[in-house]
């Protein structure tokens, strides 16, 4: 444990150490300015105090060097927090490629995880120390914000048929974290907060495989979500039905009815889910009806994971929707991946 | 102590704005119909203070109720409406209003010498629709209440508070007519109506102040009045603007809400930066250092201003791109500020220094105004907001400038300006025992809150983990003195509107044109339309302010 009284949140992602040294370096930088400030007005309130009711001061009407130098030096300094800060930033956005992919469903007043093999918590969440982790965020009604203080990373959760906000962090430290709601969610939003467990690879592995009241598992969920809803009589494998094949979607480009191409994410496969119409792939007709309201956020998800899980399907040799690599834009068929 | 009178005893002027029979006679109708700029400035005082009472009982609730991790006073749904209605009392109904439309109306046209603003019948309508505004928000607050935050994000205000959202929407909407139709009378007064000789460059860095001030107005406040009122709409009519359920867009709100809301601020600080630079040369006795500086960083501020508002977004998952942009341009808005820092302290180089309360409250501005603006360097830099973003670092930073930089600059103008505008002084010792309390107030109530936010504790919450706990006490603590800094200048300044002594048409001495007419002012300002031939805070060309021509210390160097 830290002191008693620590000035800062417990060091546990690989962000925590960057953002504690950029806050060093700004503080550092501010109390030597409002020292500075603050010295110099003391020292002039009493130095040149009034000595006569009726004296004046010098008349001193201004120095263009010295605007120039309190316009320049903060200047350059400013540049140099914002750029750091920038980089720092960029990081935060640069989500790994080797995540772990948790879900995380925000509603008023908890909140509902999903682990990668369908595990349920609720203000809970379990997490390997040493591993890249990616949270998937998304919201039943307002805007949420998941913030975990010794990682240092936060993120709004917001309602939407379009909207994933993913973030990442690798926990550095096993133990137990605050998680908070920093979003005002109405009235009991500071109750809407739980606990991150950080454990060692092998415990966590046995936790998400020991825990019996495991749920079942997405993929498993959505295919059978696919077959169900009847995605599976128009989203034909082989490329040959009324809409595109799925296999191999998940990560490659979309190319779409003129001419742009999109990323398959995550938020790209849940805006196709729940409005099909926003994003039409290119040679298909805008057939699908919304699935706005009528799937919940876990349907969603499961459906998802499904969708991702062909990506190591085969892709169909023509109708999959996926933009050729690079060339010609006519090309009916895809190249293979 | 320091400066004893320099006239020994005055008398108060036989008729003045306040004792002058109007058209209507000296009834209550003469002053609800009156188109004294002057009068109606006290109008505003009075209801101003009225909202800020309301907004002070608020955060006094808050901050008992935080004493304890579960909440020591209301249930989560008070707690939630009590710093929601805190919000929106203070900022539309006091904060925006409080130095421009009192200050800034009673003054402007003194200021420039001229007999009153533009449109004198528009200023009238100004201040009844700011009290049809309030009547709807107080409405609002006496049944049921109002728990969004006074940011009302969509689309918990729009669908799912259960609160009196609409008619807390339609009084700000109302509300927001009187702050436009406030900055165009200014600005059109500022172009048209200077005395003879008020160059632009000769004209008190408060004028300019609020020309800036005036911009922002105008321009940003039909954004903030017609995003509520889409908001109000969407709740009542079940639209779907914000609504992401019927394919609106519950961020374009925020884009909306801050294109006005940030330029706020500058509302809010701009004229008290305006009062700071009337006081500072007054009371060193020497022209202000760097006077085209200070004068041309209020109009960046106010332009700049308009370009940094999605810096409140920046954990929305807005693009990187554009968070890059708006961390670059905030960075590049603190720059005016500091310039106007550095140039206030630069003015007490070699200066008079009469510790006069008005002064001690202009310094303890500078002191709290620098360091919320330092702290906003670290909520500008993108990889420090995400963990600062929403938490109590927000809620000390922005208390810093709106409370210590606006209330102190507010507070220190009334202290500054209280002779001209009643005619009589207060009692100067208990008046500067009541700034330093408020500046240690201040201090111990906000400064915690910096530490508290770091450590990560998020801002509206009712309840908090017990780790905090020690913070909050300090801060509740430090609220109590704050609360009697704020109760004695209302008290003595009241009591001295009766009892104090006489104060004379310049008791400072100071050199703006306001300090060349009877205090108080005739109901036309000047008994003859003065003529400006002096520069700004100019003292050693003054021989009619009765001091010595060039002081005890030696003459200028560095003099341009």
């Amino acid at each position: 444990m830290q002191s008693q009284l620590p000035l800062y949140p417990p060091e546990a992602s690989n962000f925590a150490p960057h953002v504690d040294a950029l806050m060093i370096f700004i503080t550092s930088v501010c109390v030597f300015f409002a020292a500075g400030i603050t010295i110099a007005i003391i020292y002039f309130f009493f130095k040149y105090h009034r000595k006569q009711v009726d004296a004046i001061g010098v008349p001193i009407h201004g120095d263009p060097r010295l605007e120039a130098a309190w316009i320049i030096i903060p200047s350059i300094l400013a540049l140099a927090m914002f750029a750091w800060g920038a980089v720092v930033y960029v990081d935060y956005r640069h989500t790994p490629s080797d995540t772990l992919d948790i879900y995380v469903i925000g509603k008023q007043w908890m909140w509902k995880v999903q682990q990668p093999n369908g595990l349920k918590e609720i203000n809970e969440l379990h997490v390997p120390v040493g591993r890249n982790i990616r949270l998937i965020l998304a919201s039943e009604d307002v805007i949420h914000d998941f913030f975990v203080p010794a990682f240092r990373v936060k993120m709004d959760v917001i309602p939407g048929y379009n909207r994933y906000n993913t973030m990442w962090f690798r926990p550095t430290k096993a133990g137990r974290y605050h998680f908070f709601c920093s979003q005002y969610c109405g009235t009991n939003h500071a109750l809407m907060g739980g606990w991150v467990t950080v454990m060692e690879p092998t415990e966590y592995a046995a936790w998400l495989s020991g825990s019996g009241a495991g749920g079942a598992n997405p993929v498993a969920v959505g295919e059978k979500l696919f077959a169900e809803k009847a995605c599976i009589t128009c989203h034909l494998a082989n490329g040959t039905g009324r809409a595109p094949s799925l296999n191999g979607l998940y990560g490659a480009q979309v190319l779409l009815a003129g001419g742009a191409t999109v990323t398959a994410d995550e938020a790209y496969i849940r805006e196709s889910i729940l409005q099909p119409n926003a994003k039409i792939v290119a040679r298909y007709e805008p057939l699908m009806p919304p699935y706005q309201g009528q799937l919940t956020e876990e349907q969603v998800i499961a459906l998802t994971e499904y969708i991702k899980s062909l990506r190591s399907q085969p892709v169909p040799v023509k109708g999959s929707g996926i933009a050729p690599v690079r060339g010609d834009e006519t090309a009916p068929a895809p190249e293979k991946r | 102590m320091s400066t004893a009178p320099l006239v020994p005893e005055h008398e108060l002027p036989d008729t003045h704005y306040l004792n002058a029979t109007y058209g209507s006679g000296r009834s209550i109708r003469a002053w609800l119909l009156t188109t004294d700029h002057k009068r109606i400035a006290l109008l505003y005082l009075a209801s101003v203070t009225v909202f800020f009472f309301i907004g002070g009982i608020f955060a006094t609730m808050i901050r008992i109720h935080l004493l304890t991790p579960g909440g020591a006073l209301v249930s989560p749904e008070t707690y939630n409406k009590l710093f929601t209605m805190h919000g929106v009392a203070m900022i539309f109904f006091f904060l925006i209003p409080s130095i421009p439309a009192i200050l800034g109306n009673f003054l402007i046209p003194i200021m420039i010498g001229a007999k009153d603003l533009a449109f004198p019948k528009i200023n009238l309508l100004s201040w009844y629709i700011y009290l049809i505004g309030g009547c709807f928000v107080l409405y609002s607050f006496g049944t049921g209440g109002l728990d969004t935050g006074w940011t009302f994000y969509t689309p918990l205000s729009s669908i799912y508070s259960n609160s009196a959202v609409t008619p807390a929407v339609i009084g700000i909407f109302i509300n927001g007519f009187s702050s436009i139709l406030t900055g165009l009378n200014f600005i059109v007064t500022i172009h048209t109506m200077r005395a003879p000789g008020m160059t632009w460059f000769r004209l008190p860095l408060f004028v300019w102040a609020h020309y800036a001030t005036s911009l922002v107005m105008i321009l940003g406040t039909p954004v903030v009045a017609i995003t509520l009122l889409l908001a109000g709409l969407e709740r009542m009519f079940h639209l779907g603007f914000f609504n992401p359920s019927m394919g609106g867009d519950p961020i374009l709100f925020q884009h909306l809400f801050w294109f006005y809301s940030h330029p706020a601020v500058y509302i809010m600080i701009l004229p008290a930066m305006g009062v700071v630079s009337e006081i500072i040369p007054t009371f060193a006795r020497k022209p202000i250092f760097g006077y085209s500086f200070i004068a041309a960083s209020s109009i960046a501020i106010a332009v700049i201003g308009f370009f940094v508002w999605a810096h409140h977004m920046f954990v929305t998952g807005e693009s990187t791109y554009a968070a890059l942009a708006f961390s670059f341009l905030s960075y590049l808005v603190a720059i005016p500020s500091a310039i106007k820092v550095f140039n206030w302290t630069a003015t007490l180089y070699k200066g008079s220094i009469s510790w006069d309360p008005p002064m001690i409250y202009a310094l303890g501005f500078i002191g709290l105004f620098t360091i919320g603006g330092l702290t906003g360097l670290s909520l500008a830099c993108l990889g420090l907001d995400i963990h600062v973003h929403d938490t109590y670092f927000v809620v000390a930073h922005f208390h810093y400038i709106m409370v210590g930089g606006a209330v102190m600059g507010y507070v220190g103008g009334l202290h500054f300006w209280w002779p001209k505008i009643t005619g009589r002084l207060y009692p100067k010792a208990l008046s500067r025992f009541a700034a330093i309390v408020l500046f240690i107030g201040f201090n111990l109530t906000f400064f915690p809150q910096f530490i508290l936010g770091y450590l990560g504790m998020p801002r509206r919450y009712h309840s908090y983990p017990p780790e905090f706990q020690v913070l909050n006490v300090l801060s509740t603590a430090g609220a109590s003195i704050l609360a009697v800094g704020y109760l004695l200048p209302m008290l003595y300044l009241f009591w001295s509107m009766r009892y104090g002594k006489v104060a004379g048409p310049n008791p400072w001495p100071a050199t703006g044109l306001e300090w060349k007419t009877d205090s108080p002012p005739p109901t036309e300002n000047f008994h003859v339309t003065p003529v400006v031939d002096w520069e700004p805070y100019d003292y050693r060309n003054r021989p009619d302010l009765g001091l010595a021509a060039g002081g005890p210390l030696a003459p200028a160097h560095g003099d341009d």
